[in-house]
């Protein structure tokens, strides 16, 4: 089956600004591997999908005590902008 | 012999008689990637002072009386998607370039608390993602038997130090294939363990149901030693199993005699060089005459592998690298707003395999087409497990070539991302799995190219797994080191 | 033509755990900006997340106070967008298994139950808080965006309602429903005004009697009960004026904006979000077996629904048992004193919903410092009972006794308040009353039987109140009838 593909929807959804020939090129090299991909349809029979660990255990939680946090200094350090102890992005443009 | 071509426990013994120092094996190990780095590009960062310091401090603790194990003096390299407390950490990707983490890893912690020395951080394709580790965002590393050639990948600059000599072991991770792929490319010992088994909290998770940390090393007792020294339960992996752990070396002198071994039908044939193939069945024969009993297995969902891999590895890796956005760490992009900001950081920052692989997988979780792909991917990684689950009611192990050719030539496959996506035929089932898998080298083919021999066990078969590995090291009886052509640098 | 609102709540809560959802963080509100960050709450690379149990035995017991069933497994997802205050831009959430489904929460509005289903209750991570700032708040002329990540990775519960609310009052009976609940479980700091319960309404509306859904418009950003009504009020009526002036309904996401008191589009993408949800590979499957429910049901106290069926067994009528069952936990001990010392429940319910409470609001008193007994309310509904003062007169008595001048004996004898029962006492007074009226007598006789209250009423005056009414309507017949 051929699949069709909507670079552009899928680069916005993943927060990918990419020009008219990176698409292009995406979408051709997306195709053929996802041709490649679709055999998975053709699997015999319908086994019951696993979401259970390799290892077949359930349940591993953390008891509800506090540890200690980062110096927020050192992690202030790596932020590409900062300001008096927040991390500083430009505005939020809900379009 | 320099002493930076000792075997871990050949190290470890002359540090504890006296006849060599943490701080000697370092320099002997610093000296023989100075002389070798230039060619090969096997390390992002060397931590020459980092390093030294925690020689000396072995060796004090050496002389004080404190040993604090296998491991203690050794250097030991860590592939660049581990972080490491104050230590540049990129994934050698051009969104981390800089980026110095807060933390360390805790495979890095049990090493540091296992008194090794950590030599510094090794090449890798960008994020984990290929079979060559041509996708760093800082040039390739390339291959110490031919430096024409790659070292596979993902974990390249990992399998080149320790082949070459700039480490005695290194730590590897495998999504697909990235331990055991190029450490049969260039003939070393290359491991994945159990699901479960070794904490991947540090680890820069590429597609977290796949991702394993493992040991790369000159010998399979090696690969013990630096196993144990790393694996068991982590209470901030929650997929860190809590259950009892077997004894690895448990096997090492059991030999074969008696063991059934399956050997894998889907494995084999089209696209395999005849070379591999040949070395592969010599080598079967080999152990069938040291008494294994050989038996031919079919695992017919081996045949969706591939495709089932290159749909639900990208699709967590999509949500997995979401996370570099330009805010809290990495590259940022200007913008005059946050989404703008977001979107140009990330396309700058990422290089196009990555990208691809996010696009991939945001198309096989996205609405109206994550049943026909993802979906129905999981239910092939199910039949695989079954598949398994099967063969292992009549054998004690799977084996197969590791890759189904000896190392490439740089730059063939860059072209062609599925000629790419193939390295990874006989590795991939294993990590859908979660079943633990080995390579070791069997020999060289005409053009002095290694091969590798995989060994797959059940989950937890670690034991039996490295049982017959050490048989397979001692009839192949690889001992060749590369010859590398030194270029002034 | 007449209309139907339907409205389904979300309602986010937070829970008040002392560590986060999925790391070691403090759960605190109003500290430093990211001072309680660590790698998983600030999605650094390569950390991972490990789920509180504690997060996971409050939205057990959350469910069960909401008659919900507890999944028997159940299963964490990521849910992908990109947002600022998103660390790893994508939330851990759940999704088709949630923890729990199918309950539901009886809500009364003027007297009237109305059963409102519950969908589901499923577990998440809070996100960050932005501040946006160069614009006068307004997110889109912001200029900038401070980012805080101190409540990244608090644990929130979801819950969510079926569409079965039908107007704003029942909208906020609900939500406070829901607070009283989670208050009286002790799962969530329940405030507000701290962010720790948000509101979020869909509203659709349909012809009366129509089966078919409209619609939907999701409204969001209402931070109070009373804005929560307003806002659902008002957009019912903007639904309604829109649709009969011949326009139609988009669905959409709108902003509450409390000063003016509309609803406005937030020009949200919502039509192309896809939030691509696949299972946590980071987290294993979540197992709740009976074991685990059942210590987490032996914590849970009284919920109010199972307080009321009791007060109703108890002999107390459903509006005043449901009133009761509600109120403050101090009036309600009051009562269950009172009922103990041996007090008929409808008269101890009725004093206690009634003049205490009105006493409490009068005197700004808090509840919790009543200077009153059980013991004492029910010594005085004796009192009520056996005549020995009025009901009028009671009234007094409790507030003296409210204000601490003693026992309701001490108090209806120091303020005289005891009804004189002395028939020969009272035929006296009887007596001098009919001397002064001889008319009077004349009208009963002849049958005019309404004097007799004028009588009763001047044998009450000449004795301030005190004298027993039944007494000296006994005493006037037997005058009146014989010579
Ligand atoms: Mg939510
Ligand atoms: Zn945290």
């Amino acid at each position: 089956m051929p699949v069709e593909i909507d670079i552009a929807h899928l680069a916005r959804l993943a927060r990918l600004d990419l020009s008219e020939a990176e698409m292009e090129r995406y979408q051709a090299q997306l195709s053929v591997i996802l041709d490649h991909a679709a055999r998975v349809q053709s699997l015999e029979g319908e086994p019951e999908v696993e979401v259970a660990h390799p290892l077949g255990f359930v349940n591993a939680f953390r008891s509800d005590t506090v540890t200690p946090s980062l110096d927020r200094d050192e992690v202030l350090a790596q932020a590409p902008d900062s300001s008096a102890g927040y991390f500083v992005a430009p505005p939020a443009l809900e379009t | 012999m320099n002493s930076n071509e000792l075997s871990l426990t050949a190290a470890a013994a002359q540090l504890r008689d006296g006849s060599l120092t943490a701080t000697g094996l370092l320099e002997s190990v610093l000296s023989r990637a100075a002389d070798t780095e230039a060619q090969l590009h096997a390390y992002l960062t060397i931590d020459h002072q980092g390093a030294r310091e925690a020689a000396s401090v072995a060796d004090e603790n050496l002389a004080a009386g404190i040993d604090q194990g296998p491991l203690h003096g050794i250097p030991i390299a860590l592939k660049d998607n581990m972080v490491t407390r104050g230590l540049e950490t990129t994934a050698a990707s051009q969104i981390l370039s800089g980026y110095k983490p807060p933390y360390d890893a805790t495979v890095v912690s049990r090493l540091r608390s296992g008194g090794a020395v950590l030599v510094g951080k090794t090449n890798l394709d960008e994020f984990a993602m290929g079979s060559s580790t041509e996708n760093s965002a800082f040039g390739p590393s390339y291959n110490p038997w031919d430096i024409t050639r790659v070292p596979g990948g993902s974990s390249g600059g990992s399998a080149a130090a320790v082949a070459a000599g700039s480490a005695l072991g290194a730590l590897g991770s495998d999504t697909g294939g990235s331990i055991r792929q190029p450490a049969a490319v260039t003939g070393v010992v290359g491991m994945k363990p159990t699901y479960g088994t070794v904490s991947r909290y540090g680890l820069i998770a590429f597609a977290s149901s796949l991702d394993q940390i493992g040991p790369l090393t000159r010998n399979v007792e090696d690969s013990v030693l630096l196993l144990s020294a790393i694996w068991g339960h982590d209470s901030l992996d929650a997929t860190s199993y809590s259950g009892k752990y077997p004894e690895p070396g448990s096997g090492l002198a059991k030999g074969v005699d008696g063991l059934r071994i399956g050997v894998v039908k889907e494995l084999a044939g089209e696209g395999y060089e005849p070379e591999v193939e040949g070395a592969v069945h010599a080598m079967v024969e080999l152990l069938e005459g040291a008494g294994a009993q050989i038996i031919e297995v079919s695992l017919p969902s081996f045949d969706f592998a591939l495709s089932a891999y290159y749909l639900i590895a990208p699709a967590e890796c999509s949500a997995n690298l979401a996370r570099f956005d330009g805010i809290r760490y990495g590259h940022r992009a200007p913008g005059d707003t946050t989404e703008a900001m977001m979107s140009r950081s990330r396309s700058e920052g990422f290089g196009p395999e990555v990208t691809r692989r996010i696009l991939l997988g945001t198309y096989s979780l996205s609405a109206g087409y994550y049943d026909a792909f993802y979906g129905q991917a999981q239910r092939v990684r199910s039949a695989i497990r079954a598949d398994f689950a099967k063969a292992y009611e009549n054998v004690d192990v799977l084996v197969s070539p590791t890759s189904p050719t000896v190392a490439f030539k740089a730059g063939e496959r860059t072209a062609d991302p599925l000629a790419m996506y193939l390295s990874d035929i006989c590795t991939i089932p294993s990590n859908l799995s979660g079943h633990p898998a080995i390579s070791v080298p069997i020999g060289v083919d005409e053009q002095g190219l290694p091969i590798g021999f995989q060994v797959m066990a059940p989950a937890l078969g670690e034991p039996i797994m490295y049982q017959v590995a050490s048989v397979v090291e001692a009839l192949a009886g690889f001992s060749a080191r590369p010859e590398i052509a030194m270029v002034a640098s | 033509m007449s209309w139907e609102a339907v409205i389904g709540i979300e309602v986010h809560v937070e829970l008040a755990t002392d560590s986060k959802m999925f790391c070691g963080c403090a759960v605190s509100f109003g500290a430093d900006p990211n001072t309680n960050v660590c790698p998983t709450c600030l999605g650094l690379p390569g950390a991972l997340p490990v789920p509180n149990e504690k997060a996971l035995d409050s939205i057990i017991a959350i469910g069960l106070a909401l008659n919900c069933t507890v999944s028997p497994q159940s299963v964490f997802h990521r849910k992908n967008y990109f947002y600022a205050d998103l660390p790893k831009n994508y939330q851990i959430s759940q999704f088709d298994i949630p923890v729990c489904v199918d309950g539901y929460l009886d809500v009364a509005v003027d007297g009237d139950v109305h059963r409102v289903g519950i969908e589901r209750a499923h577990m998440e991570e809070d996100t960050g808080k932005s501040t946006h700032i160069g614009g006068g708040g307004r997110i889109d002329s912001a200029e900038s965006t401070l980012l805080d990540f101190n409540r990244s990775g608090v644990p929130l519960v979801e819950i969510v309602s079926r569409p079965e609310i039908h107007s704003a009052a029942q909208a906020r009976a609900y939500a406070q429903g829901l607070r009283a609940i989670v208050a009286e479980l002790g799962v969530s700091d329940a405030r507000l005004e701290e962010g720790s319960l948000r509101f979020d309404a869909n509203i659709s509306i349909r012809p009366a009697g129509d089966s078919e859904l409209g619609t939907k418009v999701e409204i969001k950003n209402m931070n109070s009960f009373r804005s929560l009504e307003l806002a659902v009020d008002y957009e019912i009526e903007r639904q309604i004026q829109s649709v009969e002036s011949g326009g139609t309904i988009v669905q959409e996401t709108r902003h509450w904006e409390e000063e003016a008191g509309v609803t406005s589009s937030m020009r949200s993408k919502e039509g192309s979000s896809d939030y691509r949800y696949f299972t946590e590979p980071d987290l294993v499957p979540m197992v709740m077996d009976e074991a685990w429910v059942d210590r987490v049901r032996g914590t849970l106290p009284e919920l109010p629904h199972a307080r009321k069926a009791r007060y109703v067994a108890a002999g107390l009528d459903e509006a005043l048992a449901r009133v009761i069952s509600g109120s403050d936990p101090v009036l309600r001990s009051l009562y269950e004193d009172t009922l103990r010392a041996g007090a008929d429940p409808r008269a101890a319910a009725n004093w206690t919903t009634g003049e205490i409470t009105a006493w409490t609001r009068r005197s700004e008193t808090e509840p919790t410092a009543i200077p009153l007994s059980g013991s004492q309310l029910a010594e005085m509904l004796q009192m009520i009972d056996d005549g020995t003062v009025s009901n009028s007169a009671a009234k007094e008595v409790l507030d003296g006794v409210l204000s601490g001048e003693g026992d309701p004996g001490d108090v209806a004898r120091s303020r005289d308040l005891v009804q004189i029962s002395d028939a020969g006492e009272l035929e006296a007074v009887v007596d001098a009353v009919l001397e002064r009226h001889p008319d009077a007598i004349v009208a009963l006789r002849a049958g005019e039987t309404k004097v007799l209250g004028f009588l009763v009423g001047q044998v009450m005056r000449a004795t301030q109140g005190k004298a027993d009414p039944k007494l000296v309507n006994e005493i006037l017949r037997n005058r009146t009838t014989s010579t």
